[in-house]
């Protein structure tokens, strides 16, 4: 489909002032092209270098000029030699004029692709652009740019330029700057190319989208004010998660030798009856069955069809609200962008004229929507406006989900006043805390926005892309550490923490943290910092665990030599657990055994029957455990004869209900039971019901 | 389209991250909700929203029906048992006097609610009188206790499952704050004694005791008679407690309802500030999408459940095998494999901490700055003390600031950026709307914002005029006391509703109210249609076409041209006789889509397919 088809035509400034930024230009450019390798195989790419050594390219031969502008690659389709290229750009010893550049682009793609081409043509240009332009022969330097953005706009090319500017304090070329910044803003304005200055590295790498994704909308119709007042709408996707490639599973089942081998794994659902686990249900003769309590109602599709809930695709109003109604955490979702009917100037003023009075009067627009006709559910958000400066941007509104009532939780929380005094921060303490957000600045007045969204990679995805890069050639290669622009994301940039160590020190020797003393050795965990990228396993993700662990190692303190009747399974395993004697696990065995058998003498009506089973889970358990499959496994086919004698039927159903069987050979090495006994075990010992 | 229920509630292209949004709910809650029913509870009323009265009984009867209708839905596994004290009739276990514990058949006494139990206990107030009947249990002369029968009878029902797995708690509803007040001397004594004593074992025994207490708007509920030594207030939570008397009746409901609930913490993580210095932080998940729970596959002719099992099987070999622990990406015409546990480490970026980058103005935090739902933060000093200080002392500088924090989340399942947004506390009649802390905000990283589009022209823009005519119109429809979470969505009440007639087997459907719909009343005021034309008028002109205006796209009319041409087409055929004579098989599937082109149906799948559904349009 032509659609997906795209040419892109990177223009890389590789003169001398860029040299320190180039390893962040070469990561850039590889992640663009292996995402295409990825995302977008029919992609063409080229690639042309300025403020090279030598001069390399077609207009030079036909017209002359255009020197140190080096064609890298000419635009063909991706492949993997050009990620490989593009790792190490040749460091340029010249001057590098970009407009020379941007010319010998566009020649490029006029060139190639005409007018004809229905995918997208795009041109990325990085450069610092600090090096002053060469006069043109004839007109100036505007007019040359005005013809420029011309071809531009008659072939449809795009182009979205990024200027470097790592320190612009102390530069002596603040005319050939001013100058250079007027050229490129001329582009943005006659042509649709955007610039965009980044300040560090870490912005640089996400100046450019690694990946273009084509808009599409999510929404057409009609913004319903009233009955009789509708303003035409488009809505697209503002923010949307990309997330890892979804990786396939390996089999490595064929032969070494077998080139054509796919090694894809087939996953292959079947349904079987619980109760009866060698009856196959064909997946057609499945009906889905709702929970509701305890029981499950079974509900045929096209009962449902008659009964559920079926809004009409629309968007409407339900009035405005103060904008301090909203609090900002009640966003629920990816935000939408709300935009009028492309060239319907009336609904763009429509829109406008909303958008301006919101923000004017610091309203927001409540709305329900549907976006989808055969959508079954709607969604309740609020419109905020977004007023644009720029005379070609439309005025929007950004569109986030609100919660329903089902949706939130009102926990409540002790009020801060109400906490002791000395939790509360004194006067000297406060302070402190007010000038550690003042000075540790994010945005500082006059300079760039530090780790702003829109420029801000996703350092888990450049790692992923890295890494796949790394395995291409060695198959074996390790994760790579995170390089420096990508650490500024996840740790403080050092050079701001030194610019504001005497906030930061003051705030640290205000305050006063030590561990709760009361709390044991084995439950802390808070103050130990873990080195980044160790391999040690994350303390967050096995929280449970260790809490589980650590209660199992905290319960000796009170020694337990008997199970009572109150916590039969933590006495259980306090004793199981206990080290000072080898006998202990023994004693516990048989302490349970005598109680599960206790519980089943003496149940009236079943009574005992949930506890009994659950004594029999902890037996389980702490027999794999132990390794003492057997002592179970005797106990397990005693209970069950009782049973079958006393004709106890409901008590296999619990049995049934918590998968309770004879510990198997796979899960203790000393069993002689078979996975399959196992598993048929409670159904052959199931006394059977009379029909 | 064919839709699959499965996907109703899920979005178009979100893969629910199961890890982020699954709360750790490794406990289960066992509840005994303890009403008291004496006739003091059937005398006091409270003014109600509606101008009548409402009783004290009637207050707690609804409360819990509410709660235990969202507890069907949201918390399957959660067990409970409703249970009277100071009533004429008994039924318990111990046969104690005075405590009716409420049951449905096929249903243990502590047990999960279901559908029977909740619409009979819908209907308790209608039978109450004549089922259980309400009297004083605690009269002088007599050494009955029903407060100790109750607690006694309470214990009782909690004494299953073991208090490490199971969260249990006793909600005691009642309007009498000094249930011993009647008695003299020292029979009093004795009866507080044993009282507090038998409460004293539930509580070592590992369940809490609640108490949700009611009192008339004009008087007060003195927790300090006999409850605080109960329940264990002293100092400053007694004085918190009872929240100021003659507060309205709808907040003390909504206490009620919100006390009900418990709070969970859904992870502990450290905040690393600077220098090494780090504080500890619980997290909680107080807005979460709330979903109709999963399915149940069943087989259709018996209704038993199904299992699915999984298979795997090598796709070049068609051998059965384990599950793989490697996937694959194709790149550059070979296969990269990764192991799983490589995936993992890729995404451990950072240690799985929250680590202070610094602070911005909350101007810098966009309204498009967002992807997921926040996560609440709140400071414990369980730990590391002096947590709680150093938060407060941000809090209040944060919010005297106007500053927001940015942090790097290292959460290994999906590491990102996020913003702290302070949030003050807010109180409205006594209640907590908004509870004071930090609310964790997802960034969006640069890949996840998706970039506009820009025309090269000049865009059209809204006059001051026309500006003031929306102004004015907003002023018009202006939703004075909006509140985020005032609509119950209409998808999962439809949902539910419709479990529930089937659960209990009613014939009709009912009907739910979809509270989302715009109030057509309130649009048809003379005021708001006067704004909304004016406004109208101003932007639109006089004669606007809606229609008119539009440049109708390539697609769509050659869509529109190949309809009125199939409409033309298809009158040349005989569709009713072709029918009849079983012709249609024989036409060419072409002619076919004829039919369906000019009856706008659609045209997909085989030929039979489309056969059939002509016949199916004909009523054939």
């Amino acid at each position: 489909m032509a659609r997906t088809r795209e040419a892109l035509l990177l223009l890389l400034d590789v003169s001398p002032s860029m040299h320190s930024v180039l390893p962040d230009v070469e990561k850039l450019c590889s992640r663009l092209i292996q995402k295409k390798l990825i995302y977008g195989k029919n992609h063409e790419v080229g690639v042309i270098l300025f403020g090279t050594e030598e001069t390399e390219n077609e207009l030079t031969k036909e017209v002359g000029g255009y020197e140190h502008v080096k064609v890298l690659q000419d635009i063909k389709v991706v492949d993997g030699h050009l990620v490989q290229s593009l790792k190490h750009l040749p460091q340029g010893t010249c001057a590098g004029d970009f407009l020379d550049a941007i010319v010998v682009g566009v020649d490029m793609l006029i060139k190639k692709y005409g007018e004809t081409y229905k995918g997208k043509k795009h041109l990325c240009l990085i450069t610092d652009a600090l090096c002053p332009l060469k006069d043109p022969d004839v007109g100036t330097k505007e007019d040359q740019v005005s013809t420029i953005a011309r071809q531009m706009v008659a072939f449809g090319l795009r182009m979205k330029n990024i200027v470097v500017r790592a320190s612009l304090s102390g530069e002596p070329h603040m005319r050939v700057i001013i100058e250079n910044d007027n050229l490129l803003n001329i582009f943005s304005k006659k042509s649709s190319a955007k610039t965009l200055f980044v300040d560090s590295t870490t912005s640089l790498r996400g100046a450019r989208k690694t990946r273009d994704i084509s808009p599409v909308t999510i929404f057409r119709g009609d913004l319903e004010l009233s009955e009789k007042m509708k303003i035409k709408v488009w809505v697209y996707k503002k923010t949307g998660e990309e997330k890892f490639p979804t990786l396939k599973k390996y089999s490595d089942k064929a032969p070494s030798t077998d080139k054509f081998a796919t090694h894809e794994v087939k996953v292959d659902y079947e349904y079987k009856s619980v109760e009866d686990p060698s009856k196959v249900v064909p997946p057609e003769q499945r009906i889905k069955g709702y929970r509701y309590g305890p029981q499950v109602v079974p509900i045929s599709s096209a009962e449902w069809e008659a009964v559920k809930f079926k809004p009409e695709k629309s968007v409407k109003l339900l009035g405005f609200t103060d904008a301090s109604n909203i609090l900002r955490h009640y966003y629920m979702k990816d935000v939408n962008l709300f935009i009028a009917e492309p060239g319907n100037s009336r609904a763009t003023v429509a829109v406008s004229a909303l958008a301006r009075a919101m923000k004017e009067m610091n309203k927001v627009a409540i709305v329900r929507c549907v976006w989808r006709q055969g959508q079954q559910s709607v969604v309740v958000g609020v419109l905020t406006p977004n007023v644009s400066e720029k005379i070609n941007i439309p005025d929007s509104f950004y569109f986030n989900v609100l919660p329903f009532a089902e949706d939130v939780r009102e926990f409540q929380f002790p009020s801060f006043s109400k906490f002791p005094v000395s939790w509360q921060p004194n006067e000297q303490q406060q302070e402190a805390a007010d000038n550690l957000v003042k000075m540790l600045d994010l945005a500082p007045s006059g300079k760039g926005e530090i780790l702003q969204p829109e420029l801000t990679p996703n350092p888990a995805l450049e790692r992923f892309y890295h890494h796949l890069e790394l395995k291409s050639e060695h198959q074996d290669a390790a994760p790579p550490p995170l390089d420096d622009s990508l650490k500024k994301i996840t740790e403080p940039d050092p050079t701001l923490l030194a610019e504001s160590q005497s906030a930061i020190d003051a705030f640290c020797g205000q305050f006063v943290i030590k561990e709760n003393p009361k709390l044991k050795k084995s439950t802390r965990r808070f103050l130990r910092e873990k080195p980044s990228g160790s391999d040690e396993p994350n303390g967050d993700g096995s929280v449970s665990d260790a809490q589980a662990v650590n209660s199992m190692e905290s319960k000796p303190v009170v020694t337990v030599d008997k199970i009572g009747d109150l916590t039969p399974i933590q006495d259980f395993e306090a004793m199981m657990s206990r080290r000072d004697c080898p006998d202990w696990v023994d004693k516990a065995i048989e302490d349970m055994k005598n109680k599960i058998f206790g519980l089943l003498e003496n149940s009236n009506e079943g009574i005992n029957y949930p506890k009994a089973v659950e004594l029999l889970v902890a037996l389980r358990k702490g027999c794999i455990l132990e390794q003492e499959p057997k002592q179970f496994n005797d106990v397990l086919e005693k209970v069950c004869k009782i049973c079958r004698k006393r004709n106890f039927s409901t008590f296999f159903d619990f049995l049934m209900s918590k998968k309770l069987s004879l510990i198997s050979k796979s899960e203790a090495v000393d069993s002689d039971i078979t996975d399959d006994e196992a598993g048929s075990f409670i159904v052959k010992s199931q006394p059977k019901h009379e029909d | 389209m064919e839709l699959d229920p499965d996907d109703v509630f899920r979005d178009d292209d979100e893969e629910s991250d199961n890890e982020f949004y699954q709360e750790h709910e490794a406990t289960k809650e066992y509840v005994v909700y303890l009403v008291d029913a004496s006739p003091k509870m059937f005398s006091t009323t409270c003014p109600a929203e509606d101008q009548t009265d409402e009783t004290h009984f009637h207050i707690a009867v609804s409360c819990i029906a509410q709660s235990l209708k969202t507890q069907i839905i949201n918390r399957l596994y959660d067990e409970v048992a409703i249970c009277f004290f100071n009533t004429r009739k008994k039924k318990n276990l111990q046969d104690l006097n005075g405590v009716f514990v409420f049951n449905v058949a096929e249903r243990e006494q502590l047990d999960r609610p279901t559908a029977r139990f909740i619409k009979e206990f819908d209907h308790i107030e209608e039978s109450f009188e004549k089922e259980i009947g309400s009297q004083y249990g605690i009269v002088s002369g007599s050494r009955e206790n029903s407060l100790y029968n109750a607690l006694w009878v309470a214990q009782g029902l909690l004494r299953k499952g073991s208090s490490k797995t199971a969260d249990k708690r006793i909600l005691l509803f009642t309007n009498e704050d000094d249930p011993f007040g009647s008695i003299k001397g020292a029979a009093k004594n004795d009866m507080t004694r044993t009282t507090m004593q038998r409460a004293k074992d539930a509580q070592d025994l590992g369940i809490s005791i609640e108490l949700l207490p009611l009192s008339p708007p004009d008087e007060e509920f003195k927790v300090s008679h006999f409850y605080a030594d109960m329940i264990g207030l002293e100092g400053d939570d007694l004085a918190l407690f009872m929240p100021s008397a003659g507060q309205k009746l709808e907040d003390m409901k909504d206490q009620l309802r919100k006390r009900m609930f418990s709070k969970r913490i859904v992870k502990r993580i450290s905040f690393i500030i600077a220098n090494g210095l780090s504080i500890e932080l619980n997290t909680y998940a107080l807005i979460r999408p709330t979903v109709p729970g999963a399915i149940t596959w069943l087989d259709s002719v018996t209704n038993h459940p199904l299992k699915t099992e999984r298979s795997f099987i090598c796709a070049d070999t068609g051998a059965l095998m384990q599950e793989p622990a490697k996937r694959f990406q194709p790149y550059k015409g070979e296969n990269i494999k990764f192991s799983v546990q490589e995936l993992s480490e890729i995404k451990r970026v950072s240690t799985g901490h929250l680590r202070l980058h610094g602070f911005k103005p909350l101007s810098y935090l966009k309204d498009y700055h967002n992807l997921r739902p926040s996560t609440f933060v709140f400071p414990s000093d369980k730990e590391v003390v002096g947590s709680t200080c150093i938060f407060i002392a941000l809090h209040r500088s944060m919010l005297r600031l106007n500053r927001f924090a940015v942090a790097f989340y290292g959460n290994p399942s999906n590491p990102r950026l996020v913003a702290l947004v302070a949030q003050d506390e807010i109180v409205r009649a006594g209640g907590q709307v908004e509870p004071p802390g930090m609310h964790m905000i997802y960034l969006p990283y640069s890949d996840d914002i998706r970039p506009l589009h820009s025309d090269t022209d000049a865009v059209p823009r809204a006059s001051d005029d026309e500006v003031k005519k929306a102004a004015a119109l907003m002023k018009r429809i202006d939703l004075k006391d909006f509140s985020v979470c005032q609509f119950a969505n209409p998808s999962l009440q439809r949902h539910y509703a419709v479990l529930q007639a089937l659960a209990l087997e009613e014939d009709d459907m009912p009907e739910i109210k979809d509270e989302t719909v715009p109030d057509e009343e309130g649009m048809a005021r003379p005021g708001v249609v006067k704004a909304v034309e004016e406004f109208k008028l101003s932007v639109y002109g006089d004669n606007y076409d809606e229609e008119g205006d539009v440049k109708v796209s390539e697609a769509s009319r050659k869509r529109k041209a190949a309809t009125e041409n199939a409409a033309k087409e298809c009158a040349n055929y005989d569709w009713a006789d072709l029918a009849d004579k079983g012709k249609l098989k024989e036409m060419t599937v072409q002619e076919l889509k004829l039919y369906l082109m000019a009856h706008n149906l659609s045209t997909t799948g085989r030929k039979e397919t489309l056969i059939s559904r002509i016949l199916t349009h004909m009523g054939k």
